[in-house]
This record gives C-alpha cells, sequence and structure tokens, in this order.
C-alpha cells in the first residue's frame, strides 16, 4: 500500500478474491472426495427401495438415506416415510 | 535405494517440463547420480528443453517392450557428469505405458541412480498417474493462479489415493510445493496471490518459489536446463530448491521483492 494509495479509490485486491473463491471451491471438492468411497449409496437406495416395497407400497421420493459424519465415525441414516399409516421407520 | 520424485501439477504450461529439467540438473550438480524420465508419451519435450532431441534413438516405450535396452535409450547429459535422461515415445498408442513395464524400467533405474525424477503430462489421465505411481516424494508445480492452484489441489488429493504408496497402505508420498512464474511486484499490488496464499489453500510444505523470469524461456530456447544458467534470478531459485530438498537451509529469496524508497511512495 503506498502513501498516495490513500487518497485513490480503493481498488478491488483480485488477489483476495481469488483466495477467499479458491478456500470454498477446494473445500467443496475436497467434501466430495472424501465421500467417493460411499459411491454405492444410489445403488443401496434403489434395491432397499424394491425390498420394501415388496410389503408397502411406497413412492421412489419416500425413501430417503444419508450419510453423515460425527467425529472420527460416519452414520448411516434410513428414512422411509410410510404415507397410509403416517408412520415413520427410522433405523 | 534411490528416490522416485514425480514432477506434477494437473493444469498443463505452468512448468512442469522446465522443473524437471532444471531439477535434475541440480541434483546431478550437487553429485548425485539422476535420471529424469519423460512420461509425456505422444508429446515428447524433455528432449528439447534438455537439448538432447537429436541423441533420441530409442525411448521409453522401446525399453518397456524390449525393443532396446535401458543402456541403449539412456541419453548422457553433456554437460553435466551424472545426469541421464530416458525420453519419451513419439506414439499415438495412449495405452504404450504399462503399470508392469513402468514398474520394471523403475526398478532398474533404482539400482543405477540416486535420484529418479519422473516428468508427468498434464491431466489426470493414465499418463499422469503412471508418472506418479510409484513415486516416494512430489513436486507439485503450481502458478499462483485460480485454475493452476485448483487443478494441484486434486492431483494432491489422487497422489493421496491411487499411488502404489496409497493403495499398499504404507507411508504417504512425501509431497512439496513448488510455486513458479512467481511476480512478487505483483503480489505486492495485490494482483497476484502470494506464496503463503497458496501454500495455505493446498496445505503442503512450500519446496520454494521460482520467479518469473525471461531466462526460463531463454534457456528452453537454447535446450539449456536453466539451472545452469548461474547468473539468472530462476536459475538461482531452482539451485535454492535443489539445495533445501537435500535438507539445507536457504532463505526465501523469492517471495517478497525488493522495494526501494520511491517505489513503497508510489505505489509502483
Amino acid at each position: 500500500m503506498s502513501f498516495f494509495d490513500y487518497f485513490l479509490a480503493t481498488r478491488k485486491n483480485t488477489a483476495t478474491v481469488a483466495k477467499e473463491r479458491l478456500q470454498i471451491i477446494v473445500a467443496h471438492e475436497r467434501g466430495q472426495r472424501g465421500t467417493a468411497k460411499f459411491d454405492y449409496l444410489p445403488l443401496l437406495q434403489q434395491e432397499l427401495l424394491e425390498v420394501v416395497r415388496k410389503y408397502v407400497a411406497i413412492q421412489d421420493d419416500q425413501i430417503k438415506i444419508n450419510i453423515e459424519k460425527d467425529g472420527s465415525y460416519e452414520v448411516l441414516e434410513l428414512n422411509i416415510a410410510l404415507s397410509e399409516t403416517d408412520k415413520k421407520i427410522q433405523k | 535405494m534411490a528416490n522416485v520424485i514425480v514432477v506434477t501439477s494437473g493444469k498443463g504450461g505452468v512448468g512442469k517440463t522446465t522443473t524437471s529439467a532444471a531439477f535434475a540438473t541440480g541434483l546431478a550438480l550437487r553429485g548425485f547420480k539422476t535420471v529424469v524420465i519423460d512420461f509425456d508419451v505422444g508429446l515428447r519435450n524433455l528432449d528439447l528443453v534438455m537439448g538432447c532431441e537429436r541423441r533420441v534413438v530409442y525411448d521409453f516405450v522401446n525399453v518397456i517392450n524390449g525393443e532396446g535396452n535401458l543402456n541403449q535409450a539412456l541419453i548422457r547429459d553433456k554437460r553435466v557428469d551424472d545426469l541421464f535422461i530416458l525420453p519419451a515415445s513419439q506414439t499415438r498408442d495412449k495405452d504404450a505405458l504399462t503399470l508392469e513395464g513402468v514398474e520394471r524400467v523403475i526398478q532398474e533405474l533404482k539400482q543405477r541412480f540416486d535420484f529418479v525424477i519422473c516428468d508427468s503430462p498434464a491431466g489426470i489421465e493414465q499418463g499422469a498417474i503412471m508418472a506418479m505411481y510409484f513415486a516416494d516424494e512430489a513436486v507439485v508445480v503450481t502458478n499462483p493462479e485460480v485454475s493452476s492452484v485448483r487443478d494441484s489441489d486434486r492431483i494432491i488429493g489422487i497422489l493421496s489415493s491411487k499411488t502404489y504408496r496409497a493403495v499398499h497402505n504404507l507411508e504417504p508420498i512425501k509431497e512439496h510445493l513448488l510455486i513458479t512464474r512467481y511476480a512478487a511486484k505483483r503480489v505486492n499490488q495485490g494482483e497476484m496471490m502470494s506464496a503463503e496464499d497458496v501454500q495455505e489453500i493446498l496445505a503442503v510444505p512450500l519446496l520454494g518459489v521460482i520467479p518469473e523470469s525471461p531466462s526460463v524461456l531463454q534457456a528452453s530456447n537454447a535446450g539449456i536446463p536453466v539451472t545452469l544458467d548461474t547468473h539468472s534470478d530462476a536459475g538461482q531459485a531452482y539451485l535454492d530448491v535443489v539445495a533445501r530438498f537435500l535438507g539445507e537451509e536457504r532463505p526465501q529469496r523469492f517471495i517478497h521483492s525488493k522495494r526501494s524508497f520511491f517505489s513503497r511512495l508510489f505505489g509502483t
């Protein structure tokens, strides 16, 4: 920063913008990389749906499967909403 | 046992081949028997940067296929003792490199050399994976520019998941960050990310910074590794990098620009 810069309209510091943008995208992409080992999730969801359908009539969007990181361990969360009975099975 | 070092980046045009040539030359100047392998099959260029393009008879793929042996393919540098080049093939067959073939050649080179430098092609395809697969250490070449930094981060991810050491649960590849085409003046003006910024994003120890310098193009024009231009800033910077790699302490001379009283006053 020079003496004269104080009197000029402050120019946008593009290096700072670059750093902030990179920090966001890199963190996001690293997060995705971490979950790459769970790429079986869509298939698991499909098969579970078929099993549940043997007993209950449910739509595709009534089953939700998710993995959450909690410290050193991961939680596999399965949510099936049963519309007729309005009951919720949670595991 | 020899050390296998991959020079990689993800993005093209950031200075992998320049760095491979300069780094290998620097190690050989320090008395280590060093070989540098061009993994860019189909787009061979290390030979040109090192000034031995007219001496290529047999190449890396010939050796893998048993069409020639290592002694026939290795080119001895005429300027520096103990420096050898294994040129890439110009074949367009992208499956010319096999993991078994590459392993066999690297194992043989490890018996004969102190350092095996692998000059990776750009991208994250098979050639780049082959270049890094058997590495013990990696020099990640990055420009202080958004696309280069992002691609380097991807390469760092691949280094820790797709390589021999990663697959076999061995000690991870030791990574080093090398920032090239660095313009300290532009960093001061807030136009370019600083070495500290890039290092913070990638979280890899900084091996050094190579300043943007006309001497790099002049060296490649002439087919001389820039390390041999000891009067140039880039040549000096590579010598520092080699010294640091060998465990010596060297101040980071090229991260901050020298600014005179007047330039501080006028902000130029």
